[in-house]
């Protein structure tokens, strides 16, 4: 096989651990809570900006405030609505999107600005891997590997899964509902923290960041099955390939419109996601 | 221990119960029966704190239950087995086990309660890695009470706990309750199938449109012409 | 009175006002009103109905950039461009939509397949940057004066009457849709569409009709812009940004209501261009910071839009026909 095929396909990998991340706080946040936060990737642009202002402490920091703000969206935004039309929750989040933009904007100018940390490329087996992506698929799965820890053998952790099976029933084993919203938020912010730490380190931050990944966060999501955190993490990988291949036949945007175009061929023949039961 | 004074409550604008008075006594075992649509479950719901009441007294060990949410209702030691089980189908029966011990004071009696929720359903042993909602309905219902026992309540209230099952396992769930009741857990249990039902408990109430119709021991209501003739088809 | 008289004024008025309009500046914003108005009315076509598109920048794009490389490359009037930009949007309006109906794929998630949609739009042009130019955008090829042909034009009255006539073209449009048996049908659709179903209405037909009328006439809206503004960039006429623009507007204004559109252009047209002017270059993103904020509170506090919240507050007499609440 084409050593450079194999390159590709390996950085598709790479690419895949992050956007894995972001799936599955997206999916954990629709899972429970049923909603789409459709500024997701506006919180990981917002944390980009964090670990670029305050490198020292910079990762802890940026996982924190984007917890904080994941809470604040739910509190702020999505509690007033809970009962409104689904798409009205979609289009506020919307909103959020919107602001969260031009607030950055407001504040750093459209400037790119990048950390100015170059981490090395790695050479091995004539291929040429960047130690970022490296460094940031091994976190990523960490992650994924902690939240699952954390969802599977914790109190906790256990209630958030049960809850969007049935609302109204947790509450007779003591679970409050709105308590558990709001852990859930703080988590997906932090996912959300966590995976522009791991991204700052390979792309310049700017305002409008967020929408070189979030629509693609979102087909990820849809194609593992809204709100199925394991689909996801496939999911993730699978689309990351096909930009990584696709990018290595034709260009960048032709591997995107790709997985797009696979997203929404897929979307025909399996509505309920590639993993999800109909 | 349990005492409701003059209670009413309403979906919406359909009021569904009127004026029920009710107690229940440590360490009874009471039922209260009832046709479809008599308010039996919504009574339940009351209680629980999932349905709030519009008017009237509730009251659990002489403090005021009126207007408590669900989930502080149950840290006030009463546990509700809801109408059709209502197991989480995706989680293993050791995890929906678990989430019925999420109150901090019962997380920490983890270990201990499951071990003993364990020996009293050997079954549910077996299963615990199973997914809920993949067990045969007699083995759910047995996963929803034990649920409840996780939280040690000192109450426990069950909703039709034999509804849409098999008579032999409808037969099964009766001993397993009476298990439970000579364990010395005070029981409120709602069932149609009031032959049963009256086999096991102290005492009963019949609910009839929202209202309670009839009240007495056990013995008595088997001993009523109306009930005999409604309800036991004799 | 007649209820006709008020309308006539305003028409009068309208067809005055570029002799009114005491500078270029403001004739130019009262176009681009227009312009933008007609496509959120498009817009609201489907969003009313629940068929809420973040995929309408695809539209907007086919039809802008279709006229514009079809002028540049092979002479092509836009007369005939933009009708060609307006069939393929069409067509692809019925490549996604129809599948989609036809699988039922509804509520979030055709929100997100027409997402996907505005993506694929907006990275094909990029992709394809040695004709569009890619994410620097293009110009179409000036003439030296004014030319029909070419639909350019130096005075921008032409201009005016043109997005005039395309604008009460819209609103005829959606007045003709909302009072047709297919918005009934289209109601009961996005009540309960199995119950629409049940009853024989042939839930995909009809939602079809609606989506590519909505289709058609974004397309036509995004190529007058470009004929208006002669530049076509893939982010502001494709992709998620612009498809979210539309969304918003449409809901600031109220989409249950023939005007409620255009009161969303007004709103955050004029909106943009203030803060723009009162902020300066020094606060770029000041505008869309307290625009994004407004969006937030109106879809929480008032759905329905400004004119909706208007009309509810009206007496019932003056309301021809009420909408459901959302």
């Amino acid at each position: 096989m084409d050593i450079y095929l194999v390159e590709a396909l390996l950085n598709g990998l790479l690419l895949g651990g992050v956007l894995a991340l972001l799936a599955l706080g997206l999916n954990l946040i629709f899972g429970v809570i049923d909603v789409v936060w459709i500024a997701y990737a506006e919180l990981v642009m917002c944390g980009m900006y964090v670990v670029y202002w305050l490198l020292a402490l910079a990762a802890l920091i940026a996982i924190l405030s984007v917890a904080v703000l994941g809470l604040l969206v739910h509190q702020l935004i999505i509690a007033p609505i809970l009962g409104s039309p689904a798409i009205n929750q979609l289009l506020a989040t919307g909103g959020l999107l919107f602001f969260l933009q031009s607030f950055a904007t407001l504040l750093f100018g459209t400037d790119f600005r990048n950390i100015g940390l170059r981490l090395p490329i790695l050479e091995f087996a004539d291929m040429n891997v960047s130690f970022a992506r490296l460094i940031a698929f091994g976190v990523a799965v960490l992650g994924a590997g902690a939240l699952y820890g954390f969802l599977s053998k914790s109190f906790l952790g256990t209630a958030i899964r049960a809850i969007g099976q049935d609302r109204e029933i947790v509450g007779l084993m003591g679970v409050d509902q709105r308590r558990i919203y709001l852990v859930t938020s703080a988590i997906g912010g932090a996912l959300a923290g966590l995976a522009a730490c791991l991204l700052v380190l390979q792309y310049d931050v700017h305002p409008f960041i967020g929408l070189s990944f979030g629509p693609i966060t979102f087909m990820i999501c849809v194609l593992g099955g809204l709100g199925n955190m394991l689909g996801g993490f496939v999911a993730a990988f699978i689309m990351s390939e096909i930009i990584s291949v696709g990018g290595f036949y034709f260009s960048q945007e032709i591997g995107e419109v790709l997985a797009f175009v696979v997203f929404i061929a897929l979307i025909f023949v399996r509505p309920q996601g590639i993993f999800g039961r109909s | 221990m349990l005492e409701i004074d003059n209670l009413s409550a309403a979906y919406g604008s359909f009021q569904a119960l009127f004026g029920i008075n009710l107690r229940v006594d440590a360490g009874e075992t009471v039922g209260v029966i009832g046709p479809n649509g008599a308010g039996k479950t919504t009574l339940m719901r009351v209680i629980s704190g999932l349905l709030p009441g519009r008017a009237g007294k509730l009251a659990f060990e002489g403090r005021a239950l009126t207007g408590v949410p669900a989930y502080r209702v149950v840290a006030r030691g009463i546990a509700h087995v809801p109408e059709n089980r209502r197991l989480f189908p995706k989680l293993t029966v050791e995890e929906n086990l678990r989430i019925g011990a999420y109150m901090p004071q019962a997380r920490k009696h983890f270990g201990e309660r499951l071990a003993w929720v364990y020996e009293l359903f050997p079954r549910l042993a077996e299963r615990r890695t199973q997914l809920a909602g993949t067990m045969s309905g007699g083995e759910q219902q047995m996963c929803a009470i034990a649920r409840a026992l996780m939280s040690k309540p000192k109450l426990l209230l069950l909703d039709e706990p034999s509804a849409g099952l098999a008579p032999l396992v409808v037969q099964q769930v009766f001993d397993l309750v009476r298990k439970i009741r000579s364990e010395g857990f005070t029981v409120l249990i709602v069932e149609q199938n009031v032959q049963q039902l009256l086999e096991l408990v102290d005492r009963a109430y019949l609910l009839e449109v929202g209202r309670i119709k009839l009240s007495g021991m056990a013995a008595e209501l088997k001993a009523n012409a109306f009930v005999r003739q409604a309800y036991l088809g004799l | 009175m007649s209820t006709r008289a008020p309308w006539l004024a305003g028409l009068a008025a309208l067809a005055a006002l570029p002799w009114l309009s005491p500078s270029a500046y403001f004739l130019h914003i009262v176009i681009l009103i227009l312009i933008w108005g007609f496509i959120y009315t498009a817009w609201s076509l489907m969003g009313k109905f629940g068929l809420v598109s973040l995929g309408h920048g695809a539209f907007l794009g086919t039809g802008a950039y279709t006229a514009g490389l079809l002028w540049n490359f092979a002479g092509l009037t836009p007369w005939l461009g933009i009708p060609i930009g307006v069939a393929l949007a069409v067509l692809i309006a019925v490549v996604i939509g129809y599948p989609c109906f036809r699988l039922k794929v509804v509520g979030h998630y055709f929100a997100l397949v027409t997402l996907a949609l505005a993506e694929v739009a907006r990275l094909s042009i990029v992709a394809a940057r040695d004709i569009t130019g890619g994410s620097l955008g293009m110009t179409p090829n000036g003439v030296p004066t004014s030319s029909w042909i070419a639909i350019q034009f130096a005075d921008k009255r032409y201009f005016y009457f043109l997005a005039l006539g395309l604008w009460l073209f819209g609103l005829w449009v959606w007045r003709r849709v909302d009072t047709s048996m297919a918005s009934a049908a289209l109601e009961a659709i996005s009540e309960d569409e199995g119950a629409a179903a049940a009853i024989g209405i042939h839930v995909t037909r009809q939602k079809l009709t609606v989506t590519i009328i909505s289709a058609a006439m974004t397309a036509l809206g995004g190529a007058l812009y470009g004929q208006f503004v002669m530049y076509l960039n893939p982010d502001t006429l494709a992709g998620v940004g612009v498809s979210l623009q539309i969304v918003f507007a449409a809901i600031a204004g109220g989409m249950y209501s023939m005007l409620g559109p255009t009161v969303g252009a007004v709103l955050t047209i004029v909106l943009g261009e203030a803060l723009r002017v009162w902020f300066g270059t020094t606060w770029i993103g000041a505008a869309n910071t307290i625009y994004g904020i407004l969006l937030v509170i109106f879809i929480i506090y008032m759905p329905r839009g400004i004119v909706g919240l208007v009309a509810s507050r009206l007496p019932a007499r003056l309301l021809p026909a009420r909408r459901p609440a959302l």
